[in-house]
């Protein structure tokens, strides 16, 4: 089989492979980081992690409902104290195979942001990925910092100022009017890199039970559902800026992947695709997607990144 | 997507145990589980006692099981599932020998398991461990089953006195095994785990974890401290192979 370079690059770091495991799939230990790794990924998520430990919503908290999933977790997580440990032991096991991690973290305010990027930037993770789009939680965690230009902005820039240099990726989400607006407010505000999608809100309904599946009523969307959105949002991204894009939503097979680079992005994220096919999905992916550069002719990503865009 | 089983028939196996069983068959294997749904109260994991009709055994120790114990013929319990991995019998296993371990409520996947090899006409004997009399569950249904039932209760109220581990290991000793099954509480499997592998015989485990998603993804019901890195209840199990 010709060869083909499957590398690319995100800030500060090369990955063998543009596969990224998705944040809140397998992200929740070192063993589970490592084993997505081993299974092909070329860098590694973290669950998002907060300030304080978090229990999530109760059961039921995510089904499969035909066209895709929808989740709401809740964010439950160990707290930003006991995330450090993880990421200390994880990033050496993780080098060891050439894996970069990233860290994704959640705040309640701007303040307390760049309070938990602080603590977590001191175990030095790869990348920072801050995720202002959890549409999940409902209080004030997520929907309203992505919505916003201004909130986007202030997170931002309160994180960069925290990290001590770690490069940042902010995570957009899909539900807003100009995804490219507010991708251009937080590069402006220094975010190294955008990770387009989080998931769809959205809701499903039990017509015999009568009422929302998911305890927490609504979730994110997520699966082949979501796909057709996150290629819409990712070109939007790439119009609007110039920073490398982790391009996520919807993305199962090596031809899905090949569709995200050509809408612009530079690494393609993962998550869903661990329910349809196993973690498995994850190197099986990176085949598919060298099958299918070799079956077209093409050497690098950078041959057909941003081709539909053109 | 959950579909709706109605309840047909309910069996009272002990004093706090019953068996919900439904008006049709979920097609499956023993050892694999089911997320079951009552809506606006929980959702949470049981093991399938069996596929035709689809039926799960329901210990009533919290609010959700009492919800099920609290359930008529005629209503509806929401499910997802089969998920995860169950157990296999041996290949070509007509005429073998297997030994199955119930500790506690593990006996159920294991009752439907010795259907189905009974079925295959492999010779079963099963060693139940429980803390009294009053707890052993299926001992007469593994008997109909044509199953030597050896009982072990923590304060000798039947069967005899001492730790599910005593008879597993007589019995191993008795006759080997092609396999050993077991089914029960972590440090029951982690013994019956080491006599297999004192012995070099194959065994599989049921583990027990929290479920969330059920799906493989949310990391939750994760097996540590073992050689599994990164092995997961819901998906890679819960039956392990060793």
């Amino acid at each position: 089989m010709a060869t083909c370079d499957l590398t690319c690059l995100l800030p500060g770091v090369r990955l063998r492979t543009p596969i990224v495991l998705a944040s809140g799939i397998l992200g929740t230990s070192v063993s589970l980081l490592v084993r997505a790794a081993r299974a092909g990924a070329g860098a590694v998520t973290t669950k998002s992690t907060g300030l304080a430990p978090r229990a999530g919503h109760p059961n039921p908290v995510a089904v499969d409902w035909g066209h895709g999933i929808i989740n709401a977790i809740g964010l439950s997580n160990p707290g930003a104290e006991e995330e450090v440990l993880l990421l200390a032991e994880a990033k050496v096991l993780l080098a060891a195979l050439g894996v970069p991690l990233i860290a994704s973290i959640f705040g309640g305010s701007v303040e307390e942001y760049a309070q938990v990027a602080g603590m977590i930037a001191a175990a030095r993770p790869d990348l920072i990925e801050v995720n202002i789009s959890c549409p999940n939680v409902v209080d004030d965690f997520g929907t309203p910092f992505a919505a916003r230009c201004d909130s986007a902005a202030a997170v931002t820039a309160a994180v960069k100022a925290a990290v001590g240099g770690v490069p940042i990726s902010v995570k957009l989400a899909p539900n807003v009017p100009n995804i490219g607006r507010i991708a251009q407010a937080v590069v402006a505000a220094g975010a190294d890199a955008i990770t387009a999608i989080n998931t769809m809100p959205g809701m499903v309904i039990d017509a015999e039970a009568g009422r929302p599946v998911l305890s927490n009523r609504t979730g994110g969307v997520s699966g082949p559902a979501l796909k057709p959105i996150a290629l819409r949002c990712v070109a939007e991204v790439a119009s609007a800026v110039d920073v490398p894009i982790i391009g996520t939503g919807g993305v199962t097979t090596g031809r899905d992947a090949a569709e995200m680079l050509m809408a612009g992005a530079t690494a393609v994220g993962v998550g869903s695709a661990v329910w349809y096919r196993g973690a498995e999905a994850l190197g099986e992916i990176v085949t598919e997607l060298a099958a299918f550069m070799v079956s077209q002719g093409y050497r690098t990503l950078d041959e057909f990144r941003g081709l539909a865009r053109r | 997507m959950h579909q709706t089983f109605a309840i047909a028939e309910i069996h009272s196996e002990n004093y706090r145990t019953k068996t919900l069983i439904f008006d049709r068959a979920l097609p499956s294997e023993p050892g694999q589980f089911v997320m079951a749904w009552l809506p606006n109260v929980d959702e949470k994991p049981y093991s399938i006692a069996g596929a035709d009709p689809f039926s799960m055994t329901v210990v009533a120790v919290g609010p959700f099981s009492e919800a099920l114990h609290a359930l008529q013929p005629g209503d509806r319990v929401w499910i997802r599932g089969p998920l995860g991995q169950g157990f296999r019998l041996p290949e070509q296993a007509a005429g073998k020998y297997i030994l199955l371990a119930g500790g506690g409520y593990g006996v159920a996947p294991l009752h439907f398991l010795a259907q189905r090899a009974a079925a295959s006409g492999v010779t079963v004997d099963v060693c139940i461990g429980a803390r009294t009399a009053d707890e052993v569950l299926l001992a007469g249904a593994f008997e109909r089953l044509g199953a030597a039932v050896h009982v072990m209760t923590d304060d000798g109220s039947l069967g005899r006195q001492g730790l599910i581990t005593v008879a597993v290991e007589a019995a191993m000793g008795a006759r080997t095994p092609v396999a050993v099954y077991g089914c029960g509480p972590v440090p029951m499997l982690e013994a019956v785990e080491l006599l297999c592998r004192s012995r070099g015989v194959p065994h599989q485990l049921s583990w027990e974890a929290r479920m969330r998603c059920g799906m493989g993804l949310c990391g939750e019901c994760e097996v540590h401290g073992r050689e599994k890195d990164g092995w997961l209840a819901c998906v890679d199990g819960p039956v392990s192979e060793g």
